[in-house]
This record gives structure tokens, sequence and C-alpha cells, in this order.
């Protein structure tokens, strides 16, 4: 056999690109939650009801370097009596294959609705808390974490 | 996978009256989340702990939802305002229906 050397027309090497483009934007992708998963998510439990800042705070990495354990604590401002507590906090991951990561359920006897976890991130996305009160209030807050290495296998 | 280790609890077993205390829980587990493939490319089925509830003399005070973004061999820590002594007890509760419970003491002086 023998070998012949090709030199390549700009139109084929044109014709090569264009199709490596067009298969890299086909090419299955793992359908990962976004922006509008977590408000359709948040829909599901409070409707449209308005949501307020403050209140919580979101202590998080700014960089995780692994993102199968990324800590994750939420500190919602109350003073926890049986008059005036937190109920519930949700907190939802925007960029992950499912958006809901934790809800807790405080009662006045937590003491302080406050709760701390690892969780897997799969890639540099927004964290999401959502707070609701014993008066029916909602709060919200949102905080950015970098994921160095994601954490959903594969 | 059921539930086979046995969890660890970090709690003081003393307290003030009114003293919010923090709780700290850990126990061994895959939490599969079902996003994973095997080697043959079949997805491999979610299997995680869903429920964590901890209760006082019987009365629960705190309980967490996890979902499959929880990490592996899960850590959580919350808090509990003493005011009687008595006993918690926490549990843990699978996907596939098995629970597991550990309790700890806590004198309120």
């Amino acid at each position: 056999m023998q070998l012949r050397s090709w030199t390549p027309s700009r139109r084929e090497i044109m014709e090569v690109g264009l199709a490596s483009v067009l298969a890299a934007a086909l090419a299955p992708r793992l359908a990962m939650a976004t922006e509008e998963t977590v408000a359709a998510e948040l829909k599901k439990l409070y409707g449209d009801k308005p949501m307020a800042g403050g209140k919580i705070k979101l202590d998080l990495p700014e960089i995780a370097e692994n993102g199968l354990v990324v800590p994750l604590n939420v500190d919602v401002e109350s003073p926890m009596t049986e008059q005036d507590y937190v109920k519930a906090v949700h907190v939802f991951a925007d960029g992950n294959p499912l958006p809901q990561v934790v809800t807790y359920r405080f009662t006045p006897q937590s003491g302080k609705a406050a709760a701390s976890v690892r969780m897997r991130l799969a890639q540099t996305q927004n964290v999401i808390a959502v707070a609701e009160m014993s008066n029916g209030a909602l709060h919200t807050a949102k905080a950015q974490v970098k994921v160095t290495i994601g954490g959903c296998g594969g | 996978m059921a539930i086979k280790s046995k969890p660890r609890i970090k709690a003081p077993s003393e307290a003030k009256a009114g003293e919010i205390i923090e709780i700290k829980t850990l126990i061994s587990h895959e939490m599969e989340s079902g996003q994973r493939k095997d080697s043959t490319g079949k997805t491999i089925p979610r299997a995680i702990i869903n429920t964590f509830t901890a209760s006082f003399n019987g009365k629960p005070f705190f309980e967490a939802n996890w979902f499959t973004a929880v990490s592996a061999n899960p850590y959580q820590a919350f808090f509990y305002k003493a005011s009687e002594s008595g006993e918690f007890t926490f549990t843990w509760k699978d996907d596939d229906g098995s629970e597991q419970t550990a309790t700890a003491k806590l004198t309120v002086a």
C-alpha cells in the first residue's frame, strides 16, 4: 500500500471544523437543574408568595476544591419562641442534576434555627436558601460556590 | 444499601436550663445518588437516607429531609434548647424502609 500525502484544502478544513462544532452541540448532555427549576420547586411549595431578603446567613466556601463534600451551614435569625420561630428551611442548588439539597423542620425547642450538613455540587453554581417563618413570611438568600472538581460521579 | 454501621453522636451530657446546645451526628452510608452509571452504562438506582429526626423524651424537635445532593456518610449538626433531663432519640430512615436509631442522655442541672 502506498501512503499518499494529503494537504487539505481551505474548504475541507472549514467543513471538518463545522462538523465538529455541530457534533459537540448535538451530544447528549446531562440534564441539570437551572434557576427556573429551582423557581418551579419554590412555586410548588409556596405559590407566588413574595420573599424578602435578610435574616438568613448562608455559610459556604467561596471555592470548593472537592464538589463531593461541600460544607453548608444555614443560620436563620429568629427568637425561636412559641409565637415567633422558623418553621422550615429549604436549600436548593441550581446547577445539580436535581435542585433539592435539604429541607429542615424546626420547632421552638430547636433553640436556634441553624444546621450544618455536607453536600455534593456538580459544578460551579448558586446555592439558594428559603426560610418559612411561623407567621408565614418567607425569606431567601443566595450564594455562589465555585467548584473545582464536580461531585456527581461520572 | 441498608443502614449497617453504628451512628456517631456528639452531644453534651449536661446543660443548664435554657442553654442552647449543639448536637453533631454522623452515619456511614453511600447515599447513592441515582445519577451514577455502572461499568455497563446502567444507572445505579438511588438509595439514600431520606429523613433524619431528632426527638427529646419522645417529642420531635428537629427534622431534616435529605435529598440526593447530601454527601455520602451524612453529617448533620443542629441545636436544642435544654429544659429538663431526659433522653434524645435520633432516627435515620433509609429509602429501603429500614431505620436506625441512636440515643443520648442529657442531664439538666
